[in-house]
């Protein structure tokens, strides 16, 4: 039953570009989709380890401009006489090496922030990202500032019976997206309910008891964060590859808060919770949009949503329908008797 | 050695409403446990009332000041009745994220009431410098400045010399405590959010006539108290009050002599750097971090 649910959505999702020929609505779905994989990496820290991390966008940023550099090439002049150069690369390549740099970012960060917690871990991780946004702008020889990465090419990969194939169409992308969401998923799904995952809530309930029965704590915390990174990272190529333009407002504040905001909705802690999270706000603008409402009225109701929700439904809508529906089945069994 | 000594004095100078800004974040998170997003906010709403008052209604400069900080620690009132109320006893997460939605709302609420365009505010001072041997400052920075000292040392009285303040210590310490003394612990939340409110918002308003107004200039605001409180340790006003001046006299330093492109980034380096050697700020010996 539940297998055959899975297979009926999966097929829904992996058919939907053939059937809906509106192109902009598949853009907005390739967007969603690709901030659905930076929300959760981010549940991954937020909602399993309980670490509230609001420096994720230098991850999906850092990817996105590794991604870029990679395929674009650089050079650069690190001190006098030493130069570092890098000619073009093939995309794939730039995507391997933004998982890679972002997962490296990830340990780094993990090995040094985790030596403090609560308000103090959040303020590193803001601090972070900001001084990663401060280096894009001021970077010019390498990011070239605010002028930004223009023209970067799209995904080119060799098919079998059709040759060097680039992505530059809609769906294309979509099904680029919807694999690389259905990879992290996947992953996500069994890391979590593997002994590490278990190890992670444990270090997120008590973390004093965690260690007192022989956790780890910061070899899981730097796990997480590495593996986050590098997910978010991933995330970040797929935006540089399909938007094709890169600038240092890629590390905007605003973008963690979207990611947060996704994750906190849908239930962190969750594996469909930044999933459901994701799809709402990462629609929601567009409505918003329809009704001809200007982006700071969009935002505000961001912010007033993002109250409401932790006041009515602290635990997020996944958990909250999971338990409605539960509920009812308990009385659905309970009345026959 | 003479533009060493006229960083000095900038640095100075500007410490003080640094000092103003971190002193309002550091009570709020002391006593109430509040990482408190919204104060950047509270900087620009503070600027904003002064522009609406000195320029569209054509108050005295003084007065528009002192309106704007009373405006702000009404806000910042308001905020603490009708957000953080209910949530007192939630943990520190839930009641960060409140704050950051509030923050987003009123941001935005700022860049539609006021729109993008940056304002200016026009100082009764004279144009000229004052001149002190080699080195010279603009005199509505000598004000700024004075004003910045006199606020912080009513802040010091209020919390060392009075009954409120007494209450407030007494929270700091312990909350249940005090409770079971007869503190009203709401009303020292409610009292404690408005005060760092009107510091943030008369930090703002002396800052605005310097500079220019726009609906962002919280969030640097913002990021440099945070900054400023990390190196006194969270919760401690005598470190808030030398953070700023420690933060002025690095970002004058850094802006002088490494690179002014990187001038806001100083803050953000200083916060990772102290809290990688040492963590409760520079400091504090109380705090607990993990």
């Amino acid at each position: 039953m539940k297998a055959a649910l899975t297979a009926a959505w999966l097929a829904l999702l992996v058919t939907l570009p053939l059937w809906m020929t509106n192109q902009y609505a598949l853009h907005i779905l390739i967007v969603t989709g690709i901030f659905i994989v930076a929300a959760m990496s981010l549940n991954l820290l937020l909602g399993y380890t309980g670490q509230l991390s609001l420096g994720h966008v230098a991850f999906f940023g850092i990817g996105a401009y590794a991604s870029a550099l990679v395929s674009l090439g650089f050079k650069v002049q690190l001190a006098p006489g030493v130069a570092l150069a890098l000619d073009p690369k093939p995309v794939w390549c730039g995507m391997l090496a933004a998982v890679v740099v972002a997962g490296a970012f990830g340990w780094l960060i993990g090995k040094l922030a985790f030596r403090v917690r609560g308000a103090y871990f959040v303020i590193v991780s803001i601090s972070f990202a900001e001084v990663m946004r401060l280096v894009a702008v001021n970077w010019v020889e390498l990011t070239q500032g605010p002028m930004a990465l223009n023209n970067i090419p799209p995904l080119a990969l060799w098919l079998p019976g059709v040759g060097e194939h680039a992505f530059w169409k809609k769906p294309e992308n979509y099904w680029l997206t919807l694999g690389v969401a259905v990879v992290s998923y996947v992953l996500i799904r069994r890391l979590v309910r593997s002994r590490a995952g278990r190890a992670m809530v444990a270090l997120r309930e008590n973390e004093p008891l965690a260690t007192s029965v022989g956790i780890d704590v910061t070899r899981y915390l730097v796990l997480t964060t590495v593996v986050s990174a590098a997910m978010a990272g991933a995330a970040g190529a797929l935006y540089a590859h399909y938007i094709r333009i890169v600038d240092p407002d890629v590390f905007l504040f605003l973008y963690t808060v979207t990611m947060v905001i996704m994750v906190i909705t849908g239930g962190k802690g969750t594996l469909a919770g930044p999933i459901v999270g994701g799809l709402i706000f990462g629609l929601l603008p567009e409505t918003l949009r329809a009704a001809a409402i200007r982006p700071e009225v969009q935002w505000i109701v961001y912010g007033v949503l993002m109250i409401l929700v932790l006041y009515f439904l602290p635990a997020g809508i996944v958990p909250a329908v999971r338990q409605w529906w539960e509920r009812r089945r308990g009385a659905a069994a309970a009345a026959p008797a | 050695m003479d533009q060493l000594l006229q960083h000095g004095l900038n640095a100075l100078m500007l410490g003080g409403t640094y000092a103003l800004l971190g002193i309002g974040l550091t009570l709020i998170f002391g006593i109430m446990r509040v990482v408190n997003f919204t104060h950047g906010e509270l900087y620009a709403f503070g600027a904003y009332m002064m522009y609406a008052f000195a320029m569209l209604v054509g108050a005295n400069f003084f007065v528009a000041l002192a309106l704007a900080v009373a405006l702000g620690v009404a806000l910042g009132a308001g905020v603490e009745l009708v957000l953080l109320s209910r949530l007192r006893g939630a943990d520190i997460d839930t009641t960060m994220l409140v704050m950051i939605g509030a923050w987003i709302a009123l941001q935005n609420a700022e860049q539609l009431a006021w729109t993008g365009v940056a304002k200016s505010i026009d100082n009764p001072f004279p144009a000229a410098p004052l001149v002190i041997g080699p080195v010279s400052v603009a005199w509505n920075r000598v004000f700024v400045f004075a004003v910045a000292i006199v606020l912080i040392a009513a802040t010091y009285a209020l919390i060392n010399r009075t009954r409120l303040g007494r209450a407030m210590r007494a929270t700091f310490q312990d909350r249940d405590t005090a409770a079971l003394m007869g503190v009203r612990i709401g009303t020292i939340h409610t009292a404690t959010f408005a005060l760092g409110s009107g510091l943030a918002a008369a930090a703002g308003a002396l800052l605005g006539p310097v500079f220019v107004v726009y609906p962002t200039m919280g969030d640097l605001a913002a990021a440099k108290a945070f900054a400023i409180v990390i190196l006194g340790g969270l919760g401690n006003i005598a470190g808030a009050t030398i953070g700023g001046f420690i933060l002025a006299l690095v970002e004058e330093l850094g802006a002088g002599y490494v690179s002014s492109g990187y001038r806001d980034a100083m803050g953000f380096l200083l916060i990772i750097v102290i809290l990688l050697f040492r963590p409760t700020g520079l400091f504090a010996q109380k705090e607990r971090i993990g």
